[in-house]
């Protein structure tokens, strides 16, 4: 079974990659195009996946941040999701994955309880942020947030790590699942 | 003339749109050309029709004119009555005669007080008929399906793009930053989607109906459902304006895996959309 590891490549200058896993195309593609048309000093390199393991490829860069899209209206994704998380290895959970669930806006079209996602997050200890990717406002806001949460994963932000940045998030989240 | 025919007129009248009227009137045939063209069809409606109603009564409209008068509305209106199909074959051992057109439609006048089937049945000379489960708004989608047209291949107007690109949806100026890492894939249900929808614009139906009386089946042991001997009785309908091309699109959208389940991409094959599914 192959396994995405966060460090058995190393880096190459001053380039950052993500990896968007998803099943809609068309959405990753859209996140996709938002985030390269940022500013930013880092070259970006965005790899779209429908789900994992990837195909055997020796030229592929140094992963710095997987998100897993995930479409609130459809099972098929999160499903998706479920079975290629196997596929990531636990290191890669200090801080350099996160999930995206799309489609909140739309609740009578959402078959995916939002606990569900609130549950997969904390399971895999990585933070779950919500954004409706069909409204250019609503993900080009979250392209920019992406970009600089890629850039610290990547390690080209002086000071702050993915790690430092996982606990920041932490912090600041709502009530715990407890609670809920 | 008769008043219900009278009225008949009129209400088939004021139900066509003031846009189409001329074209229907002519379509029809009962008022003479030269006729139609002293009428001033600016009025308002109400003068108009009543004017109209006054040229037929003048000119003696039977009923058969007036019932001519709405089979055209409605063939003008297809996609406002949903149509059923009926399928007519003949007995096995007969002989394959001739239709005698003439024939048909003196017998079916004759016999119009019966029930349609009926009727249907002895104009045609005992030819067995059987309701299809097919129905749907479009006509001539339901003739494309059921005389087996709908596969012709139309040669798309730009052909500039290499045709693997254009099939992936990938955009020539695309992004090299951009990496799909799942051509592959992308390919395979292409290749899929193609294989069994075909390159041609599907036909158009807005619904298909299940309906399913299986005994549950379920992973779990000891469910309360699978222990029922009665099978459950489930109706599944998916709707869409245009369901053969939302259901060809759902792989490459991501949406479904490929292949989908032929109980789906059975349709226009089987010339079915209503389906019943027991148990063996």
């Amino acid at each position: 079974m192959s396994v995405l590891r966060p460090l058995d490549k190393l880096p190459r200058l001053n380039t950052a990659t993500i990896l968007l896993v998803g099943t809609e195309d068309a959405l990753l593609q859209q996140l996709a195009d938002s985030m390269l048309k940022e500013d930013c000093a880092s070259e970006l390199k965005v790899h779209l996946a429908k789900s994992l393991p990837l195909p055997s490829s020796v030229n592929r860069p140094r992963i710095d941040l997987i998100v897993f899209v995930v479409n609130l209206h459809s099972k098929y994704s999160l499903q998706n999701t479920e079975e290629s998380l196997h596929h990531v290895d636990a290191s890669f959970f200090l801080g350099k994955v996160c999930f995206l669930a799309t489609g909140a806006g739309r609740e009578s079209h959402c078959s995916i309880h939002r606990h569900t996602m609130v549950k997969l997050a904390h399971t895999y200890q990585s933070p779950l942020l919500y954004c409706d990717l069909e409204v250019e406002g609503f993900r080009a806001t979250m392209a920019q947030r992406l970009v600089r949460m890629l850039q610290m994963c990547a390690g080209h932000v002086p000071g702050v790590s993915a790690l430092n940045l996982l606990s920041l998030l932490r912090s600041s989240e709502g009530p715990s699942l407890e609670d809920m | 003339m008769d008043e219900t025919v009278a009225e008949f007129i009129k209400r088939t009248i004021l139900k066509i749109r003031m846009n189409e009227l001329l074209t229907i009137l002519k379509a029809w045939d009962f008022l003479p050309e030269n006729q139609l063209q002293t009428i001033n069809f600016r009025q308002r409606k109400e003068s108009l029709v009543q004017h109209l109603v006054r040229l037929c009564e003048e000119k003696h409209a039977s009923l058969n004119d007036a019932a001519l008068l709405d089979i055209i509305y409605t063939q003008f209106h297809q996609h406002q009555k949903i149509w059923d199909v009926f399928q007519m074959s003949k007995e096995p051992g007969e002989d394959v005669d001739l239709f005698d057109m003439k024939q048909f439609k003196n017998s079916f006048k004759k016999i119009l007080q019966r029930a349609l089937k009926n009727a249907l049945t002895v104009a045609s000379k005992h030819h067995q008929i059987v309701k299809m489960d097919l129905r749907s708004r479009y006509l001539e989608s339901l003739k494309a399906i059921v005389f087996k047209q709908y596969n012709q291949t139309f040669e798309t107007h730009n052909s500039t793009t290499p045709l693997q690109e254009r099939n992936l949806g990938l955009d020539i100026n695309m992004d090299s930053r951009i990496i799909h890492e799942n051509i592959a894939e992308k390919e395979r249900v292409q290749q899929i989607t193609q294989k069994t929808f075909g390159d041609y614009p599907q036909p158009q139906l807005e619904f298909a109906q299940y309906k399913l009386e299986t005994k549950f089946k379920s992973d779990l042991n000891g469910s309360i459902l699978a222990e029922r001997e009665e099978p459950l009785r489930c109706l599944i309908k998916f709707s869409s304006p245009h369901l053969l091309e939302a259901l060809k699109s759902l792989a490459p959208a991501g949406i479904a895996d490929a292949p989908l389940s032929p109980l789906l991409t059975c349709i226009p094959n089987k010339r079915m959309n209503y389906f019943k599914i027991r148990d063996k």
